[in-house]
């Protein structure tokens, strides 16, 4: 038999470095992670709640480190750039068909933000922002 | 016409004399509206008839001259000199598939995955072909229509980052045939297809990095179809858990 | 050798091929079916067509007109039974197709919308936008992926039908992964092998389109019927021949020289209207557009190019949405290959080789003179084409043909006695024989690539759109010389796996015999008819022509001439007539 066809390996560790568009969508990956820990972070808190309002006191204090107020800086960037990057695509994952024609993504992204400032308005308020 | 003399730097295997693949290359007069295709074409007939690649249509519509250019999965035959940037152009065998030789890669993985999607109208009751033909709107058609025009070129499964990390991946094109099949308003079949869609090798392993989509010569979409997949099959998962059925009405 | 054991072995997996294979799995789901390729089924050249496929099925068309027009397109050279049995099945077939998935273009009420198309009188060729024929073949192949029964062998590259006691028993084939040959024994042999363009140097088909199918059939003894009539299609890029199809003028482009002007109404095609005409102007047939550009090339009122003479489509009349909506491939193809877009510039084209009416000869069961063997396709010929075929009837006679050839197949191998075995192997191991001397052969001095460009220049000198006996005689000559120095070529490449440089060679090899007979039998049709016009016989000679032409293999030298009788069955011969006269 002659044949004998080459796999051409990839490192599994190092194969988005190759090509800027695999190293964009690692770095969105990687950015998940802030999201991740502040959404334990939250936990902690809720957690913390629960526990009593010396537990509460002592999160809060913990909040207020500037090592915390910078994380929650770049988790609030990170999380501006993953909702407009996921806005940005939700035309094509959930595209609207009105008679023949598609419904131009532009109107269903502006769709998602009006939501989007809607319900944090809502929430806003219900945390009593709107109170001062 | 304008001619520019341009080197392509193609990777070479001949299974029977090389071990591993290796860079050979050609200095090749162009005219102005060559395409990466013509150049290779120049390249066997006058410069070394050893080298072997596929190729047909020469108008982007067969799917079989896809190949690496610059790093980048595309159709040579729709890839213009001009467009390239001055120097060298490497040609490669398409990424994430063994090399057969030379620029011909082994396409089993890939024919294997469309037949498994179940690519073909299904119904419950076959319509006589006396009763004539289905209805169809031109809004019901323009539905799925985008998701039928795949050449089954395989530079998706080129670019994508998962089916590189993870090979039993159905990928692309085959969960886009699926989807297209699901979406036409004469199929009935999209409960059998999910068995294979929603499974561990299917939708769930797509992380929507759009690669497929950027490189995608027909402007087919791949990634929208099967992000579309994962939302239907979430309803689905929703539906059922409150006791309102699931899969297609 | 290895010996795979089928009962209908299929050569080819394009539309013919497909529907062949779908035939048989569907009346004999017990029968086993070789479906052999020599590349992918979706690659194959079916996919490249664009404007659709002809069939009765709208209010104000009839049957009747469907044949009067394709009989008269071919210049009373067709069939008449054959074509009847075709617009009769025609419909049946393209709903089937509908059946199966194909994203036909629709109208509003949800029915299949029909476009005009050359030469036929009423609307009747339904499409799917303007890539016709690649959907045509991806539901075909997507379809045939349910079948058990059928088996692929892709990229199997045919060489020789092994024919025993006279019957033909089985295909010898290169598996081009291996390099190894395969013997494929079979109770019934189906030729879809698909067309020759490529004998020609510019041409709309795919370089996969070398005549192997009828190459094969004619060395097994069988004859090729009327292969001097070759389709020139009006409209190719300059350049790449890449084709844009008729649906451009059936939607309403028109075709203007030099001038601006629209010179189709010079050749009895007028009035010019500013509307499409069906049966006129440039919705007149292939031919008769094709021989004006000639005239108005010797004229000097076509436009000089970069590419060499060209006329101009213009269609920014129709406005960007119409063109989007029904021709987004030409517009896309037109901009990347000469840079023209068609909304807002005008395209430059010229006449192109298309297509072969000739073939293989079969009877209307699509069945050739040797028991056991079938063709259907481009690569045959039943003859419902004549001396011209009309735009979009062939992807349904693929169709309408291929599943005849699919289940006479099976009749066939239901009858057939047992087979020759050690005759079938001895004919398997003279077919290695041949390949084996290829590779074998010493350095004889000659080229494959020169070879197949003298072959190319030889016949659009000699078999062009417009023929005289001189240059029809050098032709010959030259395709004789060609041949003889053939088999002086040696393999640069003497490798096994995908080795390109043999396949191109045995592909040159099956064009020169294709050629040859294609020559000879132009040179001894002494009239004009259809797509064979000759400068020195310029008229239509029913007397003496009203015949297909036969050309048997005799090996190395000249084909052997034989003729046949048209089957004419209601319409008697008569003036082919279009433009504003046309009925
Ligand atoms: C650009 C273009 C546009 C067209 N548009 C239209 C149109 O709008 N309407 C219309 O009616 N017609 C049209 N035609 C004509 C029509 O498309 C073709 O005649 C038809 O598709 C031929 O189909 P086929 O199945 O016979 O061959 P193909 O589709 O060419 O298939 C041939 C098959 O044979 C296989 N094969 C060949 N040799 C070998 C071998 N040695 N061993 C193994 N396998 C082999 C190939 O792999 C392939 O699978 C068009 C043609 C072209 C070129
Ligand atoms: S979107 Fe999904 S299928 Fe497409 S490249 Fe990304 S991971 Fe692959
Ligand atoms: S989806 Fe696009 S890139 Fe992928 S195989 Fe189809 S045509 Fe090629
Ligand atoms: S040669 Fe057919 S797609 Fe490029």
């Amino acid at each position: 038999m002659s044949r004998k066809p080459y796999v051409r390996e990839i490192s599994h560790t190092t194969w988005y470095l190759a090509r800027r568009r695999d190293l964009l969508h690692m770095a969105q990956e990687v950015t998940s992670l802030f999201i991740g820990i502040y959404t334990i972070m939250l936990l902690w808190g809720v957690k913390a709640l629960s526990e009593g309002p010396g537990a509460y006191q002592v999160f809060l204090d913990a909040l207020g480190s500037p090592l915390v107020i910078a994380f929650n800086w770049i988790t609030f960037v990170i999380m501006l750039y993953h909702s407009i990057s996921w806005f940005s695509v939700t035309p094509k994952a959930m595209p609207v068909q009105i008679g023949e024609e598609f419904l131009p993504g532009g109107i269903i992204a502006a769709g998602h933000y009006i939501a989007w400032v809607v319900v944090s308005a809502v929430i806003y308020y219900l945390a009593g922002g709107f109170n001062g | 016409m304008t001619q520019r003399t341009v080197e392509l730097s193609i990777l070479r295997y001949r299974p029977e004399e090389d071990d591993k693949p290796w860079f050979q290359t050609y200095q090749v007069p162009c005219d102005e509206d060559w395409v990466v295709l013509d150049a290779i074409n120049y390249v066997k007939d006058h410069l070394d008839g050893s080298l072997s690649y596929r190729w047909s249509c020469h108008m982007a519509v067969c799917g079989s001259c896809s190949m690496m250019i610059n790093g980048d999965p595309a159709l040579s035959c729709k890839t213009f000199i001009r467009d390239l940037p001055e120097g060298p152009v490497r040609i490669e065998p398409l990424a994430n598939f063994p090399i057969e030789r030379d620029l011909v890669v082994v396409m089993d993985d890939f024919m294997e995955k469309l037949q498994r999607v179940k690519p073909y109208l299904i119904r419950s009751t076959e319509k006589p072909l006396e009763e004539g033909q289905h209805l169809q709107s031109p809004a019901e058609l323009k539905k799925f229509k985008q998701y039928t025009l795949c050449i089954n070129c395989a530079c998706c499964y080129s670019a994508c980052p998962q089916y590189a990390l993870i090979p039993e991946f159905i990928g692309p094109a085959a969960l886009t045939l699926a989807h297209r099949y699901n979406q036409d308003s004469r199929d009935q079949g999209r409960d059998e297809r999910e068995d294979v869609v929603a499974s561990n090798e299917g939708i769930w392993d797509c992380s929507f990095a759009g690669a497929c989509s950027d490189v995608c010569p027909k402007h087919v979409d791949p990634a929208s179809a099967v992000q579309q997949m994962k939302i239907a099959s979430t309803v689905d998962w929703f539906m059922r858990r409150l006791g309102l059925g699931g899969g297609k009405s | 050798m290895e010996t795979i054991k089928t009962d209908v072995a299929i050569i080819g997996a394009g539309g013919a091929g497909l529907r062949a294979a779908i035939a048989v799995a569907e009346s004999a789901p017990d029968l086993k079916v070789a479906l052999i390729s020599k590349v992918y089924p979706m690659r194959s050249h079916t996919v490249a067509a664009e404007g659709g496929a002809a069939g009765v099925i709208k209010q104000g068309d009839s049957l009747e007109d469907h044949f009067n027009d394709t009989v008269a397109g071919g210049d009373w050279l067709c069939d008449q039974d054959a074509v009847d049995l075709f617009i009769r099945q025609a419909p049946v077939e393209l709903t089937q197709l509908e059946h199966w998935g194909c994203p036909w273009s629709r109208e509003k009420n949800g029915h299949v919308a029909v476009r005009p198309f050359g030469g036929m009188k009423n609307e009747r060729t339904w499409f799917a936008a303007d890539k016709s024929g690649f959907h045509i073949l991806h539901t075909l192949f997507q379809t045939s992926l349910k079948y058990p029964s059928i088996e692929r062998y892709d990229e199997f590259y045919c060489t020789d039908l092994i024919v025993a006691d006279g019957v033909c028993q089985g295909v010898s084939a290169i598996e081009m992964r291996t390099g190894l040959m395969q013997l494929f024994q079979a109770r019934s042999v189906i030729i879809a092998a698909g067309g020759a363009g490529w004998m020609f140097p510019f041409t709309t088909n795919g370089a996969i389109k070398t005549a192997d199918g009828m190459a094969m059939a004619y060395r097994a003894g069988v004859p090729l019927k009327d292969m001097e009539f070759v389709q020139y299609h009006p409209t190719g890029l300059p350049g790449t021949g890449i084709l844009l199809t008729e649906g451009c003028r059936g939607e309403g482009g028109i075709l203007v020289n030099k001038d601006g002007y629209r010179y189709l109404q010079d050749y009895d095609l007028g009035p010019p209207d500013p509307w499409p005409r069906n049966k006129a102007m440039e919705l007149g047939p292939r031919d008769r557009l094709s021989q004006a550009f000639w005239h108005e090339q010797k004229k000097g009122r076509t436009v000089g190019s970069r590419w060499g003479d060209v006329v101009y489509l213009d269609m920014r009349h129709l406005g960007e949405k119409k063109i989007n909506e029904k021709l987004p491939l030409v517009r896309d193809l037109a901009a990347s290959y000469v840079g023209a877009d068609p909304v807002h510039e005008l395209v430059p084209v010229r006449p192109v080789v298309h297509y072969m009416m000739g073939g293989i000869h079969t009877n209307i069961d699509a069945a050739t003179p040797m028991p056991g063997l079938y063709a259907a396709g481009e690569c045959a010929c039943v003859s419902i084409n004549g001396a011209n075929r009309l735009g979009s009837n062939s992807l349904t006679e693929l169709l309408v043909f291929g599943k005849r050839a699919g289940e006479h197949a099976v009749e066939h191998a239901r009858s057939a006695a047992q087979p020759s075995e050690s005759e079938i192997r001895q004919k398997g191991e003279e077919a290695r024989k041949r390949v084996t001397d290829l590779f074998l052969r010493e350095d004889g001095g000659e080229n494959i690539t020169t070879i197949r460009k003298e072959m190319n220049e030889t016949m659009e000198s000699g078999a062009g759109i417009y023929r005289a006996e001189d240059s029809m005689r050098e032709t010959c000559d030259k395709v004789l010389e060609l041949r003889e120095r053939f088999s002086r070529v040696h393999l640069e490449d003497k490798s096994n796996v995908f080795n390109t440089n043999m396949l191109y060679t045995m592909e040159v090899g099956s064009m020169l015999e294709a050629a040859h007979a294609v020559a000879f039998s132009a040179i001894n049709r002494k009239e004009s008819r259809g797509s064979h016009q000759r400068l020195d016989y310029t008229a239509r000679d029913d007397g003496s022509f009203l015949k297909h032409s036969l050309a048997y293999y005799q090996g190395e030298v000249e084909p052997r001439m034989d003729y046949l009788d048209v089957v004419i069955t209601r319409s008697q011969p008569g003036q082919r007539v279009y433009g504003g006269s046309a009925k």
